[in-house]
């Protein structure tokens, strides 16, 4: 097969203790503490959350955003497998590792914010679950695409291990693996923000929108190739590899393509439905709206032209501006935007203890990348200097 | 070029099950459900409230929940909102100098706060294990906590703010008004309504409220009329009364398709606290979309088909995630 010549992922190697993956020891103990407190207090022994916000940082940044940021896998299976461009393929696996974490832990991160987490079953359980709430389809698209990615990501392991003959047969069902990782993330990014629906007038008509799907499929979908430039420019640096210039700037290209697809739903729809209004109130929800958006418009300056699109600081940059487009998307719908119609005087700021909780969810996906990537298959080899 | 035109091919196929799964046809719009024939609910009559809040520690006892303090003598349960243990409120509207009752300048008024039993509910629409269900009969939404997970999308997605849980326990529930639809096999009813002295609170079939609701409207204002008190249908517990200067509405006859307990008030309902909601439920819109998208899981499953093919062609055995070109590149 020489159509797409790269090289192929070889194990990074080298030692697992270092400052880095101390440091997400001690922030994982931390977490562990504090979870520790809040199972057997209760929420409000660690959390803020209240009545008037009742989702905290728990759901909407460890489960929402957190799972959001896990989309480059999906973005970059998206591009390889359905649209054919074979040639980003050395960008795979360390995106696929990146949403197998993510996912797995937004996925397992909901249970510390569940009240009643002993009965999560019963979300599966036909006799109790409730195929008209979108959390229900969320949660269990997000259940499937964890178990869909593990086996995508299981002939990693099954090569380390030697089970040929396992992959062998696992390849032959690959493309339908493959194909339920694109579909499921769709399905659940998009419901996402239908969850917003149901609130009505109490989220801000900035981000209330029947819409809401499809903008928050697109975003999930930009955000993925943004953080694959992050975490490229990121794991160079970190590992001392050359840069994968080459693969990124058409990436970042492709990327401004949705992401201008994007900003043409978001504007229409706000003028369709007539909500500009809200935007130029003044209030700190209308500054967030306009760093959410000035940060999704931020990587036209930033990568706009070929030349900026192979600075490796450019593209990183760029990758930045996405993801906290992507995260003030979030955050504005579920918590800044939001306020319940009865009862003002409602306010809600994470505490420390949830603040390190998130955190702590963080260092495991950083500590886990880490020790996958070094110990298998997942980076492409580097061509040695000769 | 035949890697070029498969390409193509690949992007045309894949923008269409994109196109396909992401923009569906609204196939079946969920209407806003309206409320059940034979319905129950409560008729809040704001000018006939004094404030005493017998309703709120007759809720209590009801319900078997704690007392909740605010004073620092901690004598009395003195609750400001309602929570995941106090499910009925009386809360006061005061503007300026507070003289009259029931006038929106210099005056005050009350307002009940419990659950409104939509028509359409929210809470039952959001939440992911049928742990609020509304009764197809009675109408009444109840929660069974041993289904609940404890996600709170009830909590967030209601535009009352009824639904409320308890934070400060490792096996916290939700709190709400389930009409006391646990008293109704002794003979009771919803204790605010038993309790109260003017019959500000009436209990009854949503249908003869509404009906009374409304003949309340159509008096003159400072006439006097005869009250019902306890429920509608029940042994006669009327009294003669003034008819308040009534804001020409009933709250809860319309807003979100209807909701089971209405209100009539002689001070803006916005003012009170109550949300100005359009007559389509929020439900409803979450649904028909949700349904659109996946009802009979059709757009699902064509899109998982369209992608299976595409990526079928495109997974290359020696150049899919499972590569072993690790061999191959060396030799």
């Amino acid at each position: 097969m020489s159509q797409h010549p790269h090289a192929a992922p070889a194990p990074m190697g080298g030692s697992l203790v270092s400052a880095t993956t101390l440091v997400c020891g001690v922030l994982i103990a931390i977490m562990a503490t504090f979870l520790l407190v809040r199972f057997v207090n209760g929420l409000a022994s660690v959390t803020n959350i209240n009545d008037g916000y009742s989702w905290g940082i728990w759901v909407v940044v460890d489960v929402m955003i957190g799972s959001a940021l896990a989309c480059g896998g999906f973005s970059v299976a998206l591009l390889v497998y359905i649209f054919n461009k074979g040639h980003y393929h050395p960008l795979v696996r360390p995106a696929l590792l990146g949403s197998l974490f993510g996912y797995t832990l937004a996925g397992t991160g909901i249970f510390v914010d569940l009240g009643r987490w002993w009965n999560f079953w019963h979300i599966f359980w036909p006799s109790y679950s409730n195929p008209n709430s979108v959390m229900f389809e969320v949660a269990v698209c997000v259940t499937a695409y964890i178990v869909v990615m593990w086996i995508e990501f299981s002939p990693v392991f099954l090569e380390k291990l030697g089970m040929k003959d396992v992959r062998r047969k696992l390849e032959k069902l690959l493309f339908f693996f493959i194909a339920l990782g694109v579909l499921l993330p769709m399905m659940h990014q998009s419901s996402l923000g239908t969850m917003l629906v149901v609130m009505g007038s109490q989220v801000n008509p900035l981000w209330q929108t029947p819409l809401q799907p499809a903008i928050y499929l697109l975003t999930a979908i930009v955000i993925g190739y943004g953080v694959v430039l992050f975490e490229a420019c990121v794991a160079s640096s970190a590992y001392r590899r050359t840069h994968e210039v080459h693969l990124l700037d058409p990436l970042a290209k492709i990327m401004l393509g949705v992401l201008a697809v994007y900003l043409l739903v978001r504007v229409g729809d706000l003028t369709a439905r007539g909500a500009w209004g809200a935007a130029f109130a003044f209030s700190g929800v209308a500054l967030s709206f306009w760093v959410e958006n000035l940060a999704f418009l931020a990587p036209f300056v930033l990568i706009g032209s070929t030349a900026a699109r192979r600075n490796p600081r450019n593209l990183f940059l760029a990758g930045i501006a996405i993801m906290l487009g992507g995260i003030l998307l979030r955050l504005n719908g579920f918590m800044i935007g939001y306020q319940h119609h009865t009862g003002t005087g409602w306010t809600y700021f994470p505490s420390f203890g949830e603040i390190m909780v998130t955190t702590g969810m963080f260092a495991i996906e950083v500590l886990g990348y880490i020790i996958i990537t070094r110990r298998f298959p997942v980076l492409p080899r580097e061509h040695q200097p000769a | 070029m035949d890697s070029r035109r498969h390409f193509l091919k690949g992007v045309l196929a894949g923008g269409a099950a994109l196109a396909g799964a992401a923009v569906a046809p609204e196939v079946c719009a969920r209407e806003t459900h309206t409320r059940p024939a034979e319905g129950l609910g409560l008729l809040y009559d704001s000018t006939l409230c004094v404030g005493c809040k017998a309703c709120v520690a007759a809720c209590k006892a009801a319900n078997n929940n704690p007392g909740e303090f605010s004073t620092d003598d901690q004598l009395w349960d003195t609750p400001l909102d309602t929570s995941g243990y106090t499910f009925n409120i009386i809360k006061m509207y005061r503007s300026g100098t507070m003289q009259t009752k029931d006038a929106e300048e210099n005056g005050f008024a009350f307002m009940k706060t419990s659950c409104m039993h939509c028509a359409d509910p929210s809470c039952v629409s959001a939440c992911p294990v049928s742990a609020m269900t509304k009764d197809p009969v009675t109408g009444i939404v109840s929660y069974d906590p041993d289904a609940c997970v404890g996600c709170r999308y009830c909590v967030v997605a209601c535009p009352f703010g009824i639904p409320k849980y308890q934070y400060d326990s490792p096996t916290g529930k939700i709190g709400k008004c389930e009409l006391c639809r646990h008293r109704y096999a002794d003979g009771h009813y919803s204790a605010c309504a038993e309790v109260c002295p003017t019959g500000a609170t009436l209990y009854g079939k949503t249908s003869d409220l509404l009906a009374e609701a409304k003949r309340r409207l159509a008096l003159k204002p400072g006439s006097v009329t005869k009250i019902p008190r306890g429920r509608i249908g029940g042994p006669d517990q009327s009294y003669e009364a003034p008819v308040g200067k009534y804001i020409q509405h009933v709250y809860g006859e319309k807003e979100y398709g209807g909701t089971q307990v209405l209100k009539l008030s002689a001070v803006n309902f916005q003012k009170m606290g109550l949300p100005d909601l359009p007559e389509h439920s929020s439900a409803a819109t979450s649904e028909t979309i949700q349904h659109s998208l996946y009802g009979g899981l059709v757009l699902p499953v064509v899109a998982l088909g369209a992608l299976s093919f595409i990526a079928k062609r495109n997974v290359k055995p020696d150049d899919d995630v499972a590569s072993n070109g690790d061999q191959k590149e060396q030799s």
